[in-house]
């Protein structure tokens, strides 16, 4: 098999009052994946992304993207592979009108004229929000600003797109758009989430850390079926969801 | 409020004005405001001039007048610190329908309010043909740093963000009852205040941490202003130079 798109190996980290976030981390994510972190509040999911963009730098242990290990000289070329969509979109429009902020990643990597034209009018079709490109982002409702904050990275033509929390505060119709968004783009992608159905509707591998270490890798189905592993971990499927998987012999209602 | 287009003092309308390059109608705009300024307060016909050609400007722009009164609103406290002037003010004295006014501060309101009253309308007129980025990318143009149009940019992103924080702040308090009828009662707005600053100081941080994501390394990417040819300039400065020959003439006459 090619490089992994993600190799994290022996990833420790501890904040400095010492908080220790991260023990031992060691993940593989292979092109083409999506793959979901879960894991409750404070488990370490943010902190363990900041490290594939090398915004947080190993203590100990290495993270290589496509090959390239995360180190100062590579900064630029690792931020272009790791695309990150931070959790509140109004942290990441910084710019005046929509079109500049899809502009700003690909215009820091160099790119100028019929060429950033192209990237940013790709990376608004894909998420289909071309029509918003003279909008300010202030009057955008939040679904749009998620697609585009999303449109933004992808500009950045990314190896793996990271998510933190793309599901929240959306209403279902937008959380259907950005559903269909992600299956539709063709890159590796890893979102972290604690919206368990989300994770089964888009991945098929879920990987849970909790206290900075990986405690569950596998196929997101089983993961979700194991309840004590779970309730171990402080996740937790909606309520009506349980019952449902614990009756399956329940009278059919045509019948 | 604006539509979905653009801030609040932005009217979207198609138009010669609206279509001029911003750094021309940033320039136009400041020449013409020293040209009000420099002009002697003696000069009444100067200031009708003046008056004349920004009547003309709003009339092209096709800024609706209600809008533009409304936006002139602004400068109530000026005008209202300025009908103080006569009052308060010492020297020879003149009866005006039974009041006794003092010559000098008629002669101080008049000038504030003509030349006040006139550089907002310029202003708000700059401001209703011009959006926001536009403005920006017309000061790039003029070679304004990217540092002080950066900082110019995030203030008008944020505004919003930051009013919208602060209403619900107060919502919130209102919800568990806070009910301020007196001075003695705004002792939680400080500490909402308080909050909102740690909150903007962390925000801050977080866009950073954005901006480093997407490749940022200290410069802002050079945004491409279109570049304003001769004839636009030119067009562009006719009021503006019209004003400043009314102001000379207006000098020179006394």
């Amino acid at each position: 098999m090619s490089d992994p798109v993600i190799e994290i190996l022996g990833l420790d980290f501890s904040y400095p009052d010492g908080t220790v976030a991260l023990m031992g981390i060691d993940l593989h994510i292979h092109r083409g994946e999506r793959v979901a972190l879960l894991g409750p509040n404070g488990a370490g999911k943010t902190t363990l992304i900041l490290h594939m963009n090398g915004i947080h730098r190993a203590q100990t242990g290495t993270v290589t993207v496509s090959g390239l290990p995360v180190t100062p000289t590579n900064l630029l070329e690792i931020r272009r592979r790791v695309g990150l969509v931070f959790q509140d979109p109004d942290d990441q429009l910084f710019m005046p009108t929509v079109q500049e902020d899809v502009e700003f990643g690909p215009r820091n990597l160099g790119l100028t004229g019929v060429e950033l034209e192209q990237r940013v009018a790709t990376a608004l079709a894909a998420l289909e929000v071309g029509d918003l490109a003279d909008r300010a982002p202030n009057h955008l409702s939040f679904g749009q600003k998620r697609r585009v904050s999303m449109a933004g990275v992808m500009a950045m033509e990314p190896e793996i797109l990271v998510l933190d929390e793309p599901t929240s505060n959306l209403d279902p119709a937008s959380r259907l758009d950005l559903t269909h968004a992600l299956i539709r783009l063709d890159v590796t992608q890893l979102i972290v989430t604690h919206d368990l159905l989300y994770a089964l509707e888009v991945c098929p591998r879920s990987v849970i850390i909790d206290s900075g270490r990986i405690v569950a890798d596998g196929s997101t189905g089983e993961i979700l079926a194991d309840a004590a592993l779970l309730a171990a971990h402080r996740l937790a499927l909606p309520a009506g969801i349980g019952l449902l998987a614990d009756a399956p012999n329940r009278p059919n209602e045509s019948g | 409020m604006s539509g979905a287009h653009g801030h609040a003092l932005y009217v979207h309308a198609r138009s010669p004005l609206h279509r001029l390059a911003p750094q021309v109608k940033v320039v136009s705009a400041l020449v013409l405001l020293f040209a009000v300024i420099s002009t002697p307060r003696q000069a009444f016909w100067a200031f009708a001039i003046y008056a004349a050609v920004l009547a003309a400007l709003a009339a092209v722009s096709r800024v609706p007048i209600r809008f533009l009164l409304s936006r002139m609103l602004v400068a109530a406290p000026f005008v209202l610190l300025a009908l103080l002037f006569p009052i308060v003010g010492s020297g020879p004295r003149v009866d005006v329908i039974g009041l006794s006014l003092s010559q000098a501060g008629l002669w101080d309101m008049w000038n504030l309010l003509a030349k006040s009253l006139l550089g907002l309308l310029t202003a708000i007129v700059l401001g209703a043909t011009t959006e926001v980025a536009d403005l920006l990318r017309g000061l790039s143009a003029l070679r304004v740093p990217g540092l002080v149009t950066s900082i110019l940019g995030f203030m008008v992103r944020y505004v919003d963000v930051i009013i919208g924080d602060l209403t619900r702040m107060r919502l919130a308090l209102a919800a568990r009852g806070h009910h301020p009828t007196s001075i003695r009662d705004w002792a939680p707005y400080g500490k909402a205040v308080g909050a909102m600053f740690i909150r903007t100081y962390e925000r801050g941080e977080r866009v950073y941490l954005a901006m480093e994501s997407r490749g940022y390394s200290g410069r802002m990417p050079d945004s491409e202003a279109a570049e304003a040819g001769r004839r636009e300039w030119l067009l562009g400065l006719v009021p503006a130079m019209l004003a400043w020959a009314v102001a000379l003439t207006a000098r020179m006459a006394t």
